[in-house]
Formats: structure tokens, sequence, C-alpha cells
């Protein structure tokens, strides 16, 4: 176990930034934890970095805890948001500052800072200064100057957040490959689902300084544990309504506010009555569906506009009769080239892709 | 249109050249050309390097000049170490509400002339002084003592004289800093010392650099600080060129004086930019 947080809470002026927050993280894992701006990620993080002590739990690493002892002490690095690399100092020198802080022979020193530049993708660029380098250069170094240092837990603060699209996606890629080949363990922060998604053994979703769940990427996304995740993690659409019926077989009827009528697995203790809240993935939906496939609830539904956007396109259609706002998944095999704005089309979703929570879960999300 | 930006130039540089023209080239080529005249036997004036040589023969003259240029090299080095951690605590630890606060709090002494600050430093240090009343009164002496008119005193008195003018590079130079570079550097295993040396000292350079000089010109051309805190083995050059102008009224050897410490200032000024590798057009900005 590199790092064990137990009920950590911090107060900032009667305002809970983080609070009880809990979790482990096993040795060699990309650990993420994902959530909108302002939740408390920095502050969970610069507590596991010795920035700021915890008002109250522990957090320990490697079994050790850490309570009072200063960032400079920890066996943890951190690369901050806008990085923080020293421009007073060359790329080798920016490396090279936290080894020469442990009294590291200086041959050793010129060699570790060498191979970790080959290992980054930099190697020869010791010399530059930090203005002459790009931003994803930039990026690598400061990488660089923490691994070098092998740290039991490298901490990643929204470290691509500075960066373009394309150069982020590229650095997604690499960062995941780099923490696989290096195995130490990574807990990375970040505002941006798919960068959670992509890269992380598992990831915590924290919502309002506390953690909604925490489980693998896919079960992120398929079983979402509260209403929160459900919206945040992907996209999904959303139906308010009230069951009407349960049956044994682990599904029930619902009639959403629309009117609309629905036959849905649930998970969970539910009675006739309940107000739930229905969620389902736009690539649940299925365009024109066979007529000869059993199972789906079928409706009706306007399209309103087509969002092409390559692989992930989608469309935007009102049910039958209603303002209510949905997405499609519209997959680009050139099956559905004929559709166009304002067509009526047939809809129909299986049984058991639908997510349902009571309303009451609702209030904190 | 390029026509009528010449002519906005010429308008509003003109006075600015006239300024330094008149009042400061033209009396120091005057000085200049003074500085190498002597009246001979027959009271004539002629062209000699005697006022220069007088003061390589005269040992209490050059004494007095290197003494100047160390205490004054002494007073620069202080002020810095005196004015960093004032900076450092209203940039970086002191609450942003206080900063402003503070920062006046270091401008409110510079309100009232140096004259008066002089004098308020000797009512508090004399012998029959407020700190000797009290430090009787607490009987911790049994006889007051003379704290004035020794070398200790003189150079606090210059360091006083001198913080603000260290204190408002330092600051800003300071605001630039990034905070994160400061909590990277902890996070990567510094302390206290390094963090100093390897990330506050070098950011801060073209401030600390520009901070230098000042304090150290107007400690070198100081009169007053010297001349009424300091004791009568205490002289200052400054003394020298008065006494020169004023009570020997030869004013063709204080004018020498007045170029050799010109001189002195120009090459410690140089030195010092060499040794921290700072460009003077750079320290200026
Ligand atoms: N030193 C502080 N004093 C008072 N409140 C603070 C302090 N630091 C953070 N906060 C508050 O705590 C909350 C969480 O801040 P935090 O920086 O952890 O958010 P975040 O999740 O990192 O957001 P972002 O994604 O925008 O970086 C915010 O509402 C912030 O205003
Ligand atoms: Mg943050």
């Amino acid at each position: 176990m590199d790092l064990s947080v137990q009920n950590v809470t911090k107060v900032f002026q009667e305002f809970k930034a983080v609070d009880n927050v809990s979790f482990e993280v096993q040795e060699g894992h990309f650990f993420s934890i994902l959530g909108p701006s302002g939740c408390g990620k920095t502050t969970l993080l610069r507590m596991i970095a010795g920035f700021i002590e915890p008002d109250l739990g522990v957090i320990q690493i490697r079994g050790a805890d850490m309570t009072g002892i200063p960032p400079n002490k920890r066996p943890v690095n951190l690369i901050f948001q806008h990085l923080a690399l020293f421009p007073m100092m060359t790329v080798a020198q920016n490396i090279a500052f936290g080894l020469q802080r442990q009294r590291e022979k200086k041959a050793d020193i010129g060699e570790k800072v060498e191979r970790i530049l080959k290992r980054v993708g930099l190697p020869g660029f010791g010399s530059k200064k930090i203005d002459q380098l790009s931003g994803g250069q930039r990026q690598r170094v400061a990488i660089a100057r923490c691994l070098v240092l092998n740290p039991t837990v490298l901490l990643l603060d929204e470290p691509l957040g500075a960066l373009d699209l394309k150069l982020r996606e590229q650095m997604k890629v690499e960062l995941k490959k780099l923490q696989a080949q290096v195995g130490t363990t990574f807990i990375y922060i970040t505002h941006d689902q798919s960068e959670a998604l992509v890269m992380s053994d598992y990831v915590a979703v924290m919502n309002q300084g506390s953690f909604e769940q925490v489980d693998t990427p896919q079960n992120l996304y398929h079983k979402p544990g509260t209403p929160f995740v459900a919206r945040f993690v992907g996209d999904n659409n959303a139906w308010t309504g009230k069951i009407r019926r349960c049956d044994n077989d682990g599904t029930a009827e619902i009639v959403t506010t629309e009117g609309q009528g629905f036959h849905t697995k649930i998970d969970g203790v539910f009675q006739a009555g309940d107000e739930v809240d229905l969620f389902l993935r736009p690539e649940a939906m299925l365009i024109q569906p066979d007529p000869s496939v059993s199972g789906l609830n079928r409706f009706e539904v306007t399209v309103r506009a087509i969002l092409f956007d390559g692989a992930n396109s989608r469309l935007l259609a009102n049910p039958h009769d209603s303002d209510v706002e949905m997405l499609i998944a519209l997959p680009q095999n050139r099956q559905y080239d004929h559709i166009r704005e304002n067509d009526k089309i047939e809809i129909g979703w299986d049984v058991k892709s639908g997510i349902c929570f009571p309303t009451s879960l609702h209030e904190n999300a | 249109m390029k026509y009528q930006i010449r002519w906005a130039l010429i308008f509003f540089l003109t006075p600015v050249l006239l300024w330094l023209f008149l009042l400061i080239v033209l009396p120091h080529i005057d000085l200049l050309l003074m500085s190498f005249r002597v009246e001979d036997d027959y009271g004539e004036m002629t062209w000699s390097f005697s006022n220069y040589m007088n003061f390589f023969n005269e040992p209490i003259y050059w004494l007095t000049f290197v003494r100047t240029a160390v205490y004054s090299i002494l007073v620069t080095f202080l002020t810095f170490v005196t004015a960093l951690p004032v900076a450092f605590y209203i940039t970086k630890v002191a609450s942003p509400r206080f900063q402003g606060f503070l920062a006046m709090l270091l401008l409110l002494p510079f309100w009232v002339s140096e004259l008066v600050r002089v004098y308020g430093w000797m009512i508090l240090l004399r012998e029959s002084g407020v700190i000797n009343h009290f430090l009787l009164r607490l009987g911790i002496l049994d006889r007051p003592v003379e704290m004035l008119y020794n070398d200790v005193t003189m150079v606090m008195g210059l360091v006083y004289t001198s913080m603000l003018f260290m204190s408002v590079p330092l600051i800003s130079a300071l605001e630039s800093l990034d905070n994160s570079l400061i909590e990277a550097a902890y996070d990567l295993g510094a302390d206290m010392w390094s963090i100093l040396f390897r990330i506050i000292i070098p950011h801060s350079m073209p401030g600390i650099v520009s901070g230098s000089i000042v304090v150290f010109m107007l400690t070198l051309g100081n009169y007053l600080t010297p001349n009424l805190m300091g004791g009568k083995n205490s002289l200052w050059f400054t003394e020298q060129i008065y006494n020169q102008f004023i009570a020997s009224f030869n004013w063709n050897q204080g004018a020498a004086f007045g170029f050799l410490l010109l001189v002195l200032s120009s090459l410690v000024i140089w030195t010092g930019l060499k040794l921290t590798r700072q460009k003077l057009t750079g320290v200026i900005k």
C-alpha cells in the first residue's frame, strides 16, 4: 500500500474544502481524482504533499504516518498546475536540483540527469533554458525533475491543463506509457473526465469536498454509483419520473414527468410510487432498431440537429410531443446518412441499459 | 506623420537634454579643468597634476578614500541583509490586506528630512539620551555610555538611511516571484537556505543590483550622517571634499577629490555588475 488517506478533513473558515475523504492506492497504480472546479482536489493533493496539514484524519505513505512531516522530508513529489520550473536554471540544473539537495555525488547526478532526459524523450536538452522549450517539452522536464528523485508517489495537479487539445491528447498517452515503464505510483488530479478515464487504473470522483465513488474507469462509466457520477462521467440523458410497477425480474415500469412510459432494469430496493432519476447513455439508444428485436423501449423522436463530430457524432432530438432534449449517438457507418433535421425517426433502447436512482440522492448532485 | 513624430521628440527631449547639459555636463567639465590647474609661485594658474599627486602623497587623503569605499560596500551589504527579510515578509508572508500598510511604514521615516532623522538618532543615543536614561533606570548601567561618534553607530545610521532604497526594488523583484517556485523547491527537498540561495536571490538579482547601486552611491556621497554620527576618527571622503571647497577654499584640490570619488563609484559599480553578470540597462528596467 503506497498511500493511505483516512478520514481526512480540511476546513477553511467554516468552509469544508475536503470532507472526510478516505482512500488507498496500491503500489504502481495510476490513480486519478476527478471533479469539477473548486471541489477540493488541489487542497487534498497539497495535504498529501505536506503543504497543508489536515484538520482531521491521517495520511500514511508506505505505512509511515506523515503528520507533522514537512514537504521537503516526504517521499512524494508534486507536479504543479503551472509546472513551476525554475526559469533561472537550465533544464539539467532543474532536474539536478532535487538530487543536489540529497547531496548525491556530482558524477552520479550528471549520469542520472542524462538517463531521465532520455527516458522522457529529451536527450541532449540539458543545456537549454526553460524559456527555449515548448509547452510539451516543459511538461516533460517537470515530470523528469520529479521522477529522477524516485518518489514513492508522484502527485500531478492538472499538469496538462495549459496545453492545447492536440498536445493534450498526445501527452495523455505518453504519460500513461511513462507511468507503466517507471512503475511509480501516480496520483493525478483533473477536471477532464477523458484524461481520467484514459490513463487511470482507478478513478475517484470528487464533489463538494467528498468522494462520490472510487472505481475502475469501466465501472464508473457503466455502473455509476450516484446521480452525480452518472452526470459527470460521460454524457447522459436524464429523465425524472415515478415507478408505476416493480417486476420480479429486477425491472420496473417508469412514467416520466412528460408522461412517457419506459421499462428498465433497477438496482436496489424500489417501490411503486417512488420518485426516480433515470439515466441513459447516448450510445445506448439505437436508431431505427430492427422490428424483430424484442425487449426494447421504442418511441418516436424528432431530430432537431445533427452534431457531427467524427466518431463522436450525435443527434439532438426531442421525444414525441415534448421539448425534452436528448442526445443520441450517431454511428458513422454511413447507414444513417439519410437522416435530416426535423425527420421523425424511431428510437429504441434496451431494458438493461437504463440506470435508476431514487430522487432523494439527487439533492447532493 | 514621421515628420510630426520627429518634432514631438525634439519638443519633449529638449528640456531633458538642456537640463542634463547645463546642470550636469557643463559644471563637470569645468570641475575637470579646474582639477588640473594649480596656482604657481607667482599666483598664476598653470596646468598640473599636482592636485592628484597630493592625494597619493598624503596618507590621510587616500586612507579616508579607501575607508569610505570599504564602509560604503559594507553598508550596502548590511542594508541588503536587513532589507531582504523585510521585503520577503511584506510580499510573501503578510496577508495581502496588510502589504500596502507595511510598505507605507517603510516609507514613513522618509517624510521627514535626513537631518531630522539623524537628530532623532542622536537624541536616542547620546550620553544623556533616551536609551542611556532607560538603561540607567533599569540598573543595567551605572554610568552613562557615549553611543554616538563611533563607526558602528555611523554604519547603523547609514543602513537606516538607505533601507528604503533597497527595500523598494527588492519588494518589486519578490512580487514577481511565483510562490509555486518556492513551493516546488521545498517539495524537491530544499531547506530554507537552498531556497534562498538557489531561488530567491537569483530571481531577485536585478532588484538586488539596482538597489545596491543606489544605496552604494547614496552612501558614498552622504555627508550628513557620517559627519554627525561618526566620531572624530570616522572621516568620510565627502568631508575632505567639503574641507577643500569651504574650509581651505582650494577649489582645484576639491575638484580633483570630487573626480576621484566619481571614478571610485564608477569602478565599484562596474566591478559589481561584472561579478553578478548583470547589465546596467537590464538593472535599470
Ligand atoms: N487557503 C484557502 N483559504 C480559504 N479557502 C480556500 C483556500 N484554498 C482553497 N480554498 C477553497 O477551497 C475550495 C477548494 O479549492 P481547491 O483549490 O482545492 O479546488 P480544486 O478542486 O483544485 O479546483 P480547480 O479545479 O479549479 O483547481 C475552493 O472553494 C476554494 O475557494
Ligand atoms: Mg486545483
